[in-house]
């Protein structure tokens, strides 16, 4: 197996956790993860060097962004999961931020995923982006407090379940 | 370099200073000032419970094993639609346990094609159940003439579950195109007018969990089960459509799609 491909496969257990908690749907996030390897491989000759996992998730968040475009007419499928009595606490503080997350608009998740979740660096995060630092950084604080809000209720009306 | 302590410290320092992101020299004064501004430490200390929360529910992501439809040489050489198709039918395993599990958990697959279904029977609900003289092709009072009816053009056996439980009473079905084939559409009303109606049809998905979906005032909650997808729509009343959904679901498990 060459480099290349060692160094993408390696990547493919934090590609996943990206993609799980940017599409929060397993099967969804699997397929990005599969668009973005087989995308990968097929670019091999086309990789001059560089970063390969800044890369990878580059292609990644793009192809998120085309993929929320085509499921914009689709129904959007919500777990039914909310009055579990039986829930942990972790499982209960999971459930929280995977709601917050969710109403969070694209490019702020997936700052905060990339920076918080995958530990990119500013720099790195808005060459994925392709936005300036200045960009990621406002994108990174309103993130920060939305998700705040959602958790601690601060905005009543984010919170009302139908 | 040397930094002014004097200088406020702004937000983007405090998310840098969370980050690890901050020049070494300006950690000192941002903790400094942090310890005399206690509204802006809690809210840098609720930004690190945030990462433990989202480390807490996603870092066990990387310990799964990595499913096959994964795997490198396997990508080189198939098109991701047959390996998809592949997925589909090994998640035949999905077994539905007792009652708290049934709409909980279980292997998801081919969400894409259980939306676009749903999204299908969604259309069809919205247009029909509006219908005041013609709602139907064949009337509840001919049901076992609609059941062979449906069984014959759908090419399974469809029974019009009984949901007189709920107070629901047949008002009759219909056929319908669905994205692979023929569709059974029923339809059933209560006393006071409230419509549900249950979509079915055989599309490539041998199982899927429970997944509910709400727009506007219409909800539904959609799987499938033994190659057979289902899509109950009704009221946006999540307990009362998972009670009719459940019916639905008992019953269809007996008649084995």
């Amino acid at each position: 197996m060459s480099a290349f491909r060692q160094s993408v496969e390696a990547m493919i257990p934090a590609l996943r956790r990206y993609a799980r908690a940017l599409a929060r749907d397993m099967d969804a996030a699997d397929d990005l993860v599969q668009d973005t390897l087989v995308r990968a491989l097929r670019s091999e000759r086309l990789f001059l060097g560089g970063d390969i996992r800044s890369w990878l998730y580059t292609i990644l968040t793009n192809l998120n962004k085309n993929r929320r475009r085509s499921l914009a007419r689709r129904p959007h499928f919500m777990p039914l999961q909310d009055d579990n009595p039986d829930a942990s606490g972790t499982e209960a503080e999971g459930r929280d931020i995977e709601r917050a997350l969710a109403t969070l608009v694209e490019e702020q998740r997936a700052v905060l995923l990339l920076v918080v979740l995958e530990g990119m660096s500013y720099r790195e995060v808005a060459d994925i982006q392709g936005v300036p630092i200045g960009t990621v950084m406002s994108r990174l604080a309103r993130a920060r407090a939305h998700v705040r809000a959602v958790i601690e209720g601060e905005r009543p009306t984010l919170r009302r379940v139908k | 370099m040397m930094t002014d302590p004097t200088i406020p410290v702004t937000e983007d320092e405090l998310h840098a200073y969370v980050d690890n992101e901050l020049p070494a020299e300006r950690r000192g004064d941002v903790e400094r000032w942090l310890a005399t501004h206690p509204a802006e430490a809690e809210r840098v200390e609720s930004w690190r419970s945030m990462a433990e929360a989202l480390h807490a529910r996603y870092d066990s992501v990387v310990n799964e094993p990595v499913p096959p439809r994964l795997d490198l040489d396997q990508l080189d050489r198939r098109p991701r639609r047959w390996i998809i198709g592949a997925i589909a039918a090994s998640v035949a395993a999905f077994a539905v346990g007792n009652a708290t599990g049934w709409v909980a958990h279980g292997a998801a697959s081919s969400p894409s094609l259980l939306q676009n279904l749903t999204g299908e029977a969604l259309d069809a609900h919205r247009l029909y159940v509006v219908e005041v003289r013609h709602p139907v092709e064949v009337p509840g009072e001919e049901k076992a003439h609609l059941q062979q009816w449906l069984t014959r053009r759908c090419g399974r056996t469809v029974q019009a579950p009984e949901l007189e439980a709920t107070g629901l009473k047949l008002v009759g079905g219909r056929l319908l195109p669905g994205p692979t084939g023929p569709a059974s559409f029923l339809m059933y009303e209560s006393a006071s007018g409230e419509r549900f109606t249950v979509y079915a049809t055989k599309a490539g998905i041998e199982a899927a969990q429970m997944r509910y979906v709400a727009e506007g005032n219409t909800s539904a909650l959609a799987w499938a089960e033994r190659g057979v997808s289902y899509v109950v729509s009704g009221s946006s009343d999540r307990t009362r459509l998972t009670q009719v959904a459940r019916l639905v679901y008992d019953q269809s498990e007996r008649v084995g799609g």
